[in-house]
């Protein structure tokens, strides 16, 4: 005697998005902590040493959060104008910012004062920078030129004006002291040598550059700047590596992950992607507002974003040991001890084995299923939770019933409740792809079986209306689809070379499919 | 010396057993089913096929225990004759030739030495009038005998044998015809007829379709159309009888069985439930559900332990009270919609088991291995309801991938099916669901094959919507999981035509594809169309390419009668001829194609290599039907015919499948010497059931063979075997020949013994004493010890030389002696 074989729910992939080990990587971060700042903020730094505090310039003033805090721990204040680009030095002890008017001020992250203010810069200065021996500063300013600055002595060591446009990109070298990298408005990216004085290489970007990166190995470099992100080869004299268009609006900040130097970019279309070692976008964060800036914590334990309208939304990796937390705070009921409880005992060779039959549980509907109860059957699968959130279900029990050629059955003898009920879902559902055929057969049924009953109940009139214009809605776009797939199939006859046998693209078959 | 080798044609089971209901031995050891034209005997404890009688030159219509001696059998059969058989050894008893088509048998034990027939009325037999006629076979010790002396019990009797039964050991039988019931008394002479209407009121149907009579009891029970089932009491006066109804069966009731003490009736129907109803207690009855296919015939033992099903799907099950054996013997679908394939692992044929199912079939063994799963979904057994059925399946050619379509709606409008693939599961050992398509094309899958090359596996499927796809495992970078899903790799079609056939070239280099008129040559690596091939009148129906030497041939049947050969180094027709061929398969061991030809009723077949146009076999009128579907079974070990005609036979044997659903073979003359000369061991030997005697002497002869097996030192090991033919001789000698047990004993004891020759050979003569003492040591070790104390004694005056001698056995290791003492408590 065969046991009775429970309905099997079928799992059907969405189309589109597939899951890697890279999504499942980037998507383990915890919903996004919102703070509000003053302004927009323009620059976000995490402080290289541990416990990885980060500064946050927005409006007049830099704010420094620890890793895990909603207020900041300490803030710079002391700005007259909008404060740019505060930086942390690679040992985390000195901060330096530039500022609307053309200062720019270094602080010791204990105190409150600038330690040093250097004065020369006739416009705003949007970026600054320690180079990577921590002596000297490097700014970028909007009067077009760059400057080297003496920490100790507060004295200008030299000025670079080879860019013709505002510069508003910085980024040192971490190997080199002596090197930098600008990016400028003028819609180059050059890398200058502070030992001969001037730039040593120049690449053209093509738009206003808004950010350039430089790889660890400082062999590519990244530049971003409006709707593209371009890659050069530095070691074969800036070739270009490759060129990204993923965003439809300027990109505007970029980063780089410490964990497998993945690329992070950041955009005024409220998108941050993520790309693999390949360049393909493997993951979107989504955000309420353009993005200005970016970092990514060392080890990337949180991402932090600063946004247009002010607000800084920081994502913390969320880790195994939160999770246990959480379940073990969930649990219920008897303990995994409880069911696992003898059944890791290995008989030994001569015992006498007593086999105790396995029980088969069954979901309800499954149940009334074997006792051939339909109506019932149908009922529980129509329950508002199973509707609502595992539609799938539904539909399995809808075709299980149809299979058993009972689902006219089922369906007959209902009253307005119930029949709204299965009208409103299938207005929900008749357009799934994975769900029409059953869902339409079970609306011809309908029709057939209540035909003469309809215009008794008013609710259900209208729950009718409302299908037939949406039905209606649906056969017209069905019928442009095609049509388009028309055109596109002689656009693609026309396009291949001549040859007996038309293969047509596999993705142009799958539409079909789906529009069929 | 050539062996003249002489191929003919085999029935190889795959025919019905459930024809006639089977019937269990009394001492509830045996099943006896008839199929075919044998008679089947399987062990109800090991549920393994024992051995047929075989005798019968047509089908085989009815089988009853011969009430005289319950270890003999009758059975007779459409060819006219009723055989009586000892059916443990499946030892031919006698014949009696009536000579006329029998079609059903019953005994009583109160009618001893005359057997009741059912015989078609010789006048007309379109008619379907069939007599019970009785018999009274004559008795004489010849082995032939004529038994022409006939009386006619009754002449309106129905053709389904189970509308005919004996009541209260024989007092008097109850047959019924469409609406009429008849009782005879035999005593009386006198037959009473009861009649219902054709319909009632609620527009039940009332045919009989079954009857069962109680054995103590003037009780009749009748199932009916509709499903009903009537228990007839006090029909003994014609007037006055009574009948109470009793429903359950949905649909028409196929059998009905009462237990030998009357206490339970057991009814069964297309529903596949085993229903017992309680004899007299109303309407309490249990259910044994979910049986497999619909019930056509249960049979009780004698002991009422256990009832025997036999169901549609041509299985048969044992059910215990409530305790479930699952038996399923033989089989072949009664539709089988898959073509004839072999699982390369186990060398299974495998084709439609029990509704929705694969089921594997050992061939060698003649033994249902296990039924797989496909459709995974609840079977109702409802007339008329259209269900999900494998329609196809293929295997890659390492055993490790199977394809499977399933279908619904073939009738309806609207079809739906799923393209299964199954990944083979080393840890369980049997194939595990990978990946379900669920719209692989848009119209229905006509053919499918997989690439034969070892490194990668792909599918190919054609289908009616004008496309074929091929099927690749997704080797997919981004999605690192442990399981590989098959996604689709390509779509290829051909001026919307609607393919037919596909196949792969030897090393899957090459795929083929036909589209009606046109075979399309296709390259899987880059997916390019290299070529196609045109032979105008006829659509192309069979597609295979040359294997081995002859790879570079494609071979083609078109419906217009023409086998073509193309060479696809010049892309040009080899040669074509002129058969109408109904099925083309390639042997894939060697190069030789068999094609089954059907012409003017009769199936033809040729076995040729596509580069030789002279066919290596022909063998003319192989049957009488068509055949659709045939396989090459790789034989376990080669033969060595040196014969022409019957090498192609050497490597691999060609398994075919009429319309009838007979599973043909050819067997040689080598092959059958073989066969004949392992089943003169006996065969009951191996499969019968465990006992605790079989553990004892089980258990010994386990051990021995460890022993064997490990490295002995020299001296003993010869002995080993010598103790285990002992034992061997004693179990198969019958006890009556066997000389008495104290003979025996010392025998039987001396092959257990570890003797040790060779000590002994070292030895002079002069301890010959000694050596007869050494064989009594067993029985005494007291002894032993006296012996040797008086040796020592005897040593103490002894010459220089004896001296010697004395120490030179003393060297001679005795510890084995030690090891005797110690045994002893």
């Amino acid at each position: 005697m065969a046991s009775f074989k429970p309905t099997k729910v079928q799992f059907l992939p969405k189309l589109g998005e597939k899951v890697t080990e890279e999504t499942l990587y980037w998507k383990n971060y915890k919903s996004p902590v919102q703070i509000k700042e003053f302004g927009a903020i323009t620059k976000i730094d995490f402080s290289p040493l541990p416990p990885h505090n980060y500064a946050v310039t927005a409006s007049t003033r830099i704010h420094i959060y620890g890793p895990h805090s909603q207020e900041p721990i300490r803030s710079f204040t002391r700005f007259r104008d909008t404060a740019y680009g505060g930086r942390f030095r690679g040992d985390g002890k000195l901060l330096v910012a530039g500022s609307e008017e053309g200062l720019i001020r270094l602080f010791d992250i204990s105190g409150r004062v600038a330690l040093r203010q250097f004065k020369g810069h006739s416009k705003a200065v949007h970026m600054t920078s320690f180079l990577s021996d921590g002596f000297r500063v490097v700014s970028g300013s909007d009067d077009l030129s760059c400057r080297v600055w003496d920490v100790p002595s507060a004295v200008e060591l030299s000025s670079l004006t080879e860019h013709t446009d505002y510069i508003r990109a910085l980024a040192p070298s971490k190997l080199n002291p002596d090197l930098f990298v600008t990016g400028s408005y003028d819609h180059t990216v050059k890398v200058f040598d502070m030992r001969s004085g001037s730039s040593v290489m120049t690449m053209q970007h093509g738009h206003p550059v808004e950010c350039v990166l430089l790889y660890p190995s400082e062999a590519l470099l990244v530049s971003t700047g409006g709707r593209y992100v371009k890659v050069w080869d530095l070691l074969k004299g800036g070739q270009e590596l490759v060129s990204l268009k993923n965003h439809h609006k300027t990109v505007t900040c970029a980063c780089l992950s410490s964990v497998g130097n993945k690329l992070l970019t950041g955009s005024l279309d409220r998108h941050v992607k993520v790309y693999n070692s390949s360049y393909k976008v493997v993951h979107n964060f989504d955000c309420d507002a353009s993005i200005l800036s970016m970092a990514i914590a060392p080890d990337d334990e949180a991402l932090a974003v600063g946004m247009t309208n002010g607000v800084l939304s920081v994502r913390h990796r969320r880790h195994q040991k939160d999770k246990e937390m959480l379940t073990s705070r969930r649990r219920r009921g008897p303990s995994y001890q409880v069911f696992v409880k003898g059944k890791n005992f290995v008989p030994r060779q001569d015992d006498f084995l007593v086999s105790k039959p396995v029980k088969q549980y069954l979901r309800k509907y499954d149940k009334q299923l074997k006792s051939f109860e339909v109506s019932k059957a149908l009922d529980t699968a129509l329950q508002t939770w199973t509707r609502t959130s595992k539609p799938d279900v539904t539909v399995v029990v809808i075709i299980e019933l149809n299979r058993r050629g009972t689902l006219k059955n089922a369906l007959a003898g209902r009253n307005e409740e119930s029949l709204t009920k299965i009208l409103n879902f299938l207005l929900k559902h008749i357009f799934d792809p994975r769900f029409s055929r059953p869902l339409l057969m079970v609306g011809d049924i309908v029709l057939d079986l209540y035909q003469q009953v309809f215009h008794q109940s008013p609710v259900v009139e209208r729950l009718l209306q409302r299908l037939m214009e949406v039905l209606g809605r649906e056969a017209e776009l069905q019928q442009e689809l095609l049509q388009v797939l028309g055109i596109l199939d002689t656009l693609f006859t026309s396009l291949t070379p001549r040859k007996e046998a038309l293969a047509a693209p596999p993705v142009a078959q799958e539409s079909q499919l789906q529009a069929a | 010396m050539v062996e003249r080798s002489d191929i003919r044609v085999v029935r190889c089971g795959g025919s019905k057993v459930n024809l006639r209901p089977p019937i269990i031995s009394t001492d509830s050891r045996f099943v006896l089913c008839a199929s075919g034209d044998l008679v089947k005997v399987y062990s109800t404890r090991t549920e393994e096929w024992l051995h047929s009688l075989q005798g019968h030159t047509n089908q085989v219509t009815g089988i009853a225990l011969n009430p005289a001696n319950h270890l003999q059998v009758y059975s007779c059969s459409a060819d006219g004759t009723v055989k009586l058989w000892d059916f443990i050894d499946g030892i031919l008893i006698k014949t009696f030739i009536i000579g006329y088509p029998l079609f059903a048998i019953y005994v009583s034990e109160k009618h001893e030495g005359v057997l009741f027939l059912h015989v078609s009325m010789a006048t007309d037999s379109k008619n379907e009038c069939f007599q019970l006629v009785a018999v009274h076979p004559p008795k004489s010790a010849e082995q032939e005998v004529e038994a022409k002396e006939m009386s006619v019990v009754s002449s309106h009797i129905s053709s389904n044998p189970s509308c005919t039964a004996f009541g209260r050991g024989g007092e008097y039988i109850a047959f019924a015809r469409r609406l009429q019931l008849n009782v005879y008394f035999f005593r009386k002479q006198k037959t009473c007829s009861f009649s219902l209407k054709a319909t009632d009121k609620k527009g039940a149907k009332n045919a009989f379709t079954c009857i069962a009579c109680h054995p103590t009891d003037d009780c009749i029970a009748t199932g009916h159309e509709d499903g009903k089932i009537r228990l007839w009491r006090n029909f003994i006066h014609k007037k006055e009888y009574t009948y109470s109804t009793q429903h359950w069966h949905h649909n028409a009731v196929n059998t009905l069985c009462f237990t030998p003490e009357g206490t339970h009736l057991l009814s069964g129907g297309i529903e596949s439930v085993l229903v017992q109803w309680q004899y007299g207690a109303g309407n309490r009855k249990e259910f044994l559900p979910r049986l497999g296919g619909s019930i056509l015939h249960i049979s009780a033992s004698s002991d009422g332990q256990l009832f025997c099903t036999s169901h549609s799907d041509n299985s048969k099950s044992l059910s215990f009270k409530c305790l479930f054996l699952p038996m399923l013997f033989m089989l072949s679908g009664d539709a089988v919609l898959t073509d004839l394939m072999i699982d390369p692992r186990s060398i299974a044929l495998v084709l439609n088991g029990k509704p929705g199912h694969l089921q594997f079939y050992s061939l060698l063994r003649d033994k249902h291995l296990y039924n797989l799963d496909i459709v995974q979904q609840e079977y109702i057994y409802e007339a008329g309801l259209d269900q999900f059925e494998v329609v196809k399946a293929a295997f890659d050619i390492k055993g490790s991938w199977l394809a499977t379509v399933e279908e619904r709606g073939q009738k309806s409008s609207d079809l739906e099916f799923f393209l299964k693939l199954w990944a083979f599961d080393e840890r369980t050992q049997s194939f595990v669901l990978n990946t379900t398509i669920t719209a692989a094309h848009t119209d229905r899958i006509i053919s499918m094959c997989f690439s034969s090359s070892e490194e990668t596996t792909m599918l190919v499927t054609t289908a009616e919507d004008g496309q074929f796809k091929a099927w690749c495992q997704g080797a997919d970078a981004d999605t690192q999981q442990d399981q590989n899903f098959w996604s689709c790799d390509f779509v290829g079609s051909y001026h919307n035509l609607k393919p037919t056939n596909c196949s792969f070239s030897a090393d899957s280099s090459l795929l083929a594809v036909s589209f009606q008129e046109v075979i399309t040559i296709w390259s899987p690596e880059t997916w390019e169309m290299l070529t196609t091939l045109c032979q105008p009148p006829g659509v192309i129906r069979d597609l295979c390419f040359g294997r081995l030497s002859c790879s570079k041939y494609l071979l083609g049947t078109t419906t217009r009668n023409l086998l073509c050969c193309w060479n696809l180094l010049t892309c040009a027709l080899e040669w074509s001829s002129s058969v109408e061929v109904s099925k083309l398969q390639p042997d894939p061991l060697s190069e030789n194609v068999a094609a089954f030809s059907y012409q003017s009723k009769h199936t033809d077949l040729f076995v040729f290599k596509p580069s030789e146009p002279r066919p290596l076999f022909t063998n003319k009128n192989v049957c009488s039907e068509k055949v659709h579907r045939a396989v090459f079974v790789p034989r376990e070990e080669p033969l060595n015919n040196c014969d022409e005609s019957s090498q192609w036979l050497n490597r691999s044997q060609l398994y075919f499948l009429t319309q009838n659903m007979d599973l043909l073979t050819f067997s040689t003359a080598t092959e059958e010497d073989r066969m004949l000369s392992s089943s003169k061991q006996l065969v009951i030997d191996d499969s019968v059931a465990v006992t605790p005697f079989y553990l004892l002497l089980g258990k010994h002869r386990q051990q021995q063979q460890k022993l064997n097996t490990q490295s002995h030192p020299a001296a003993d090991k010869p002995q080993q075997p010598q103790g285990s033919v002992t034992i061997k001789e004693l179990l198969h000698t019958p006890a009556h020949v066997l000389p008495a047990a104290s003979v025996l004993c010392s025998m039987f004891v001396n092959s257990l013994l570890i003797s040790n020759t060779g000590v002994q050979e070292e030895m002079d003569s002069e301890k010959e004493e000694e050596d007869s003492e050494e064989e009594m040591e067993a029985c005494d070790s007291q002894q032993e010890l006296r012996v040797q104390g008086s040796v020592d004694e005897v040593t103490l005056k002894l010459s220089k030389a004896q001296e010697r001698e004395l120490k030179r056995v003393r060297k001679t290791d005795f510890s084995w002696m030690a090891g005797l003492i110690d045994s002893k408590p």
